[in-house]
């Protein structure tokens, strides 16, 4: 078996594709313009909600709950499914999920070259790289939500879970719409570049007999499947084609249709910050006249299993897939998506990618994060992310030290150090005063301006305060003696 | 073993304690949210009319029904409309004789491309949110014509309107697993710079004539 | 520092230790809200997985006597005005530890409310990280730096003359880009001003 979660097999560490990010001013103008908007947004619509946080408690909750019954959700979904005329496929993996896709367009499509699927936005088939494995196939796959055309078009990877091409402004999807979709005289005005998506796409939607889409939630008790969005293309995807194929992550399931009362109010709210985004669709199995006549579900693990063992980590699969913390945090802010080497970007990327695969580079996204908290504060579903960013940590410390070269590195040998000089007060006294005698020769204008090894890194661009003459202890010890002497 | 077997079997594996009574503790989880709104038969209007302007829904207020032929063709002459789409199921009682409706006895999607307009009516709306629900059957049409005409005229009935969605959707939960869709304002979109532009590939102008 | 960047068996004798130093007393006031938020969070859970009854029955028993410095003041002790007086104009900034993980509130602005002759001026974007996050400004440096230019940014912008903050690892950061770049704005814990008697800081 195989995880696969896009293409980060092929990326670099963070702090490394974090800085190229850094020198891009365009890309950070965009991110924070754009995370700024929903940020506020998404602040005004929760203010105006008295019971949100009953609301995040009760979805916390019937994730945790689901998550510890998921066998028994997943075959109740799979029963009334089918029940209805659907027909439920289970995928181990990427591979296996891409597989039965591809298996079934060429059954409903015939295996002549050129056959095309309409796509509506899926971040898991994202995850499985399923476009790359359909266009290997010879299957044509078109995006139709606005920004998921935008990265495609543009050969681009998407970087943000809801907004996939927040890092473009106008001007360079004006550039990739001008040259893809042959329209020279295209303006710049989202007006304009809409409406091109629109004609674009019309026909296609109207011609393709196969759509391929995700899931928001799927219902077990009704056997439903819910997608949630904005344009209308996801309309148009589960509706007009004649088979329609959903691929669904085994931990969007939820027990009953009743639980979106809590849902439909915290995903809008935290992932546009929109009252209700403008569509909802649902659907169970196949309606006789009305939709696609032939329907089938691909549930996909691709590690999610794994982690349910621990707690702390299973935490990680109540994720509604909202985008909040993505927006609220002040590291993604600052690179963008892509710098995180993964489909799942931000602080839920930071978590995710690392569980879903044991990749070497997913190894440095548990530290792209100072712990500051706002993701957690602002999760509809109350993961809590820097605790799981702190267990994985702990994982990857543990790892390390497994290994010579990790016992060996510069951080574990002053990690011990520092445990060891902090657990005597004789031994810190003593490594303070060697400090404050070694520092002086970091000092410039008494400032310490250029530090070797691991400090160095904080001292290229900052200056540290050096250790003062007095410290605390010796001050209170000698205020001691003088009450003393005094007494 | 199958992968419906292999991955049923690790989530087994995983979770130490097997799932005993799913159902029960489901249904103690605590519902400390509010379910049922508070507001009046009036002031829950307000507030649904109020939450409609603001997701750029045009709204005409009539009183009995026999005022509805005159609301759909002022709606339909509004945006220069002379022809619409409805279900068979749609009362003819209420169509106004100057336009001419094409009637749904399992149109292709050929012939439902075109039609500038459906009329519909609906199964609930929720007032906080702006948002009116289709559970597609009867004069609520299918999926499809709600959804390829430039202009959706939807008929709600003032007692149709619930002021928070838990109660809605329990209202409605008996048709759940009819085809639902719930709409709050025009399509839209924010994926360049964050700048709501208003209709994509769904309707480009939603009308609500309230109405009873 | 040792449980956050993931050596947490390093990190259980340190616990020990504290337990040890501070089982008798009374109060144990903490002048950094970093600090009171990974007792408060974690000790109990890094206890709990060492497994020694004992050991988790003291730091259970020793939680709560453990106060960050104004929570202690205002919270606790009903003390807003100590008496202090410090001529200066202040901004501060709510560490993200005493933000979100300790809720002191404004508890801190009532002290500086309080202290006579100060003007305090509001942070703009106050809520956001300082980019320090403890070993992420070693392991990320330069992310942390631009978190840490945002920051230094909107102190600069204020106007005032000193930042001041619960957490001395945060004003390390704002200390190290403010001073790099040249500004003559200076760091203080919010302990240090409200030591303050009216002389020249
Ligand atoms: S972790 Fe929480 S805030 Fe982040 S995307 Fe998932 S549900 Fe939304």
């Amino acid at each position: 078996m195989s995880i696969v979660v896009g293409k980060t097999s092929k990326a670099p560490d963070f702090p490394v594709a974090a800085k190229a990010a850094l020198k891009n001013d365009q890309l950070r103008r965009n991110v924070h313009h754009a995370t700024n908007v929903i940020r506020n947004k998404r602040a005004l619509r929760v203010e105006e909600m008295p019971d949100w946080e009953q609301l995040r408690s009760a979805g916390s909750e019937i994730k945790a709950h689901t998550l510890a019954h998921l066998d028994h959700y997943l075959i109740e979904f799979e029963r009334n499914c089918e029940l209805a005329g659907g027909k439920v496929h289970w995928a181990r993996d990427a591979d296996e999920a891409n597989k039965i896709a591809i298996e079934l367009i060429r059954h409903y499509g015939g295996d002549g070259p050129g056959v095309e699927v309409i796509k509506v936005k899926t971040m898991t088939s994202d995850e499985v790289q399923m476009n790359h494995a359909l266009e290997a196939a010879g299957i044509k796959p078109i995006e139709t939500d606005l920004a998921d055309m935008i990265v495609q078009l543009g050969n681009d990877e998407p970087s943000h879970i809801v907004v996939p091409a927040l890092h473009k402004n106008r001007f360079e999807i004006r550039d990739i719409f001008r040259d893809k979709m042959e329209k020279p005289e295209l303006t710049e005005q989202p007006e304009d570049l809409t409406a091109a998506a629109r004609g674009y796409l019309r026909e296609r939607f109207l011609r393709t007999k196969i759509g391929i889409s995700g899931a928001n939630f799927a219902i077990a008790d009704t056997g439903s499947v819910c997608v949630v969005e904005s344009e209308g293309n996801g309309r148009m995807c589960v509706t007009l084609p004649d088979v329609l194929i959903t691929l669904v992550g085994i931990e969007k399931v939820i027990p009953s249709f009743a639980d979106l009362e809590i849902f439909l109010q915290t995903l809008p709210r935290s992932a546009t910050g929109e009252r209700m985004n403008p569509y909802n669709s649902l659907w169970t199995g196949v309606t006789p006249g009305d939709g696609p006549q032939a329907f089938h579900v691909i549930l996909l693990d691709n590690g999610r299993t794994k982690l349910l063992q621990d707690e702390i980590e299973r935490e990680t699969l109540q994720c509604i897939r909202c985008g909040a913390c993505l927006n609220a945090c002040p590291v993604y802010r600052e690179t963008g998506g892509h710098a995180y080497g993964s489909i799942y970007s931000g602080p839920i990327g930071a978590i995710l990618s690392p569980q879903l695969q044991s990749l070497e580079h997913s190894r440095s996204l548990p530290y792209a994060s100072t712990l500051c908290g706002a993701c957690y504060e602002v999760c509809p579903v109350k993961i809590n992310i820097p605790e799981v960013l702190i267990h994985l940590r702990g994982e990857v410390v543990r790892e390390d030290q497994k290994t010579l070269s990790g016992k060996l590195s510069a951080e574990n040998i002053a990690m011990q150090a520092a445990a060891n000089i902090f657990l005597s007060h004789r031994r810190y006294e003593a490594a303070q005063r060697m400090a404050r005698i070694g520092q002086t020769i970091f000092k410039r204008d008494g400032q310490l301006t250029n530090l070797p090894g691991m400090a160095g890194a904080w001292t290229r661009s900052r200056d540290l305060r050096p250790i003062p003459k007095q410290s605390f202890r010796d001050w209170w010890k000698s205020r001691e003696k003088k009450d003393g002497a005094n007494a | 073993m199958t992968a419906r077997e292999e991955i049923l079997a690790s989530i087994r594996n995983a979770l130490e304690v097997q799932a005993s009574d799913p159902a029960g503790s489901h249904a103690r989880i605590a519902q400390g949210y509010n379910r049922i709104g508070k507001l009046n038969h009036e002031a829950r209007l307000e507030f649904f009319i109020d939450r409609l302007v603001d997701y750029d829904t045009e709204i005409i207020q009539v009183t009995a029904e026999a005022e509805l032929p005159g609301a759909i063709a002022e709606a339909l002459q509004h945006a220069g409309e002379d022809r619409a789409l409805i279900a068979a199921a749609f009362p003819a009682a209420w169509l106004p004789a100057s336009v001419s409706f094409k009637v749904d006895n399992n149109l292709p999607t050929s012939e439902i491309e075109g039609v500038p307009a459906v009329v519909t009516t609906c199964e609930a709306a929720v007032a906080a949110t702006g948002t009116i629900i289709l559970v597609h059957e009867g004069a609520q049409a299918r999926r499809v014509l709600t959804l390829l005409p430039d202009h959706h005229i939807c008929l709600v009935r003032r007692d149709q309107v619930f002021e928070l969605l838990p109660e809605t959707l329990i209202a409605i939960a008996a048709k759940a697993a009819k085809p639902i869709t719930t709409i709050s304002g025009p399509s839209a979109t924010s994926d360049i710079e964050m700048t709501r532009i208003r209709g994509v590939h769904g309707p480009r102008r939603l009308t609500v004539i309230l109405y009873g | 520092m040792h449980y956050n960047t993931g050596y947490h068996r390093e990190a259980v004798p340190l616990v020990r230790r504290f337990v040890e130093m501070f089982r008798d007393a009374e109060a144990v006031c903490v002048p950094s809200a970093s600090c009171v938020a990974m007792m408060r969070e974690h000790y109990e859970m890094m206890a709990e997985a060492d497994g020694d009854l004992k050991f988790i029955a003291e730091v259970k028993s020793l939680l709560p006597r453990v106060f960050e410095f104004s929570e202690l003041l205002v919270n606790c002790l009903g003390v807003e005005d100590v008496g202090a007086a410090f001529a200066h104009s202040v901004t501060y900034h709510p560490s993200c530890h005493s933000l979100r993980m300790l809720h002191v509130g404004d508890a801190p602005v009532k002290l500086l409310r309080s202290v006579r002759d100060l003007t305090l001026f509001e942070l703009p974007q106050k809520e956001q990280c300082c980019g320090f996050g403890g070993t992420f400004a070693v392991k990320n440096p330069d992310v942390s730096l631009a978190m840490l230019t945002e920051k230094d940014a909107c102190v600069v912008q204020t106007g005032a003359e000193v930042v001041t903050a619960l957490d001395n690892s945060c004003l390390m950061q704002i200390y190290g880009g403010l001073h790099r770049s040249g500004s003559q704005v200076r760091t203080m814990h919010l302990a240090e001003i409200l030591a303050e008697t009216g002389g020249a800081a």
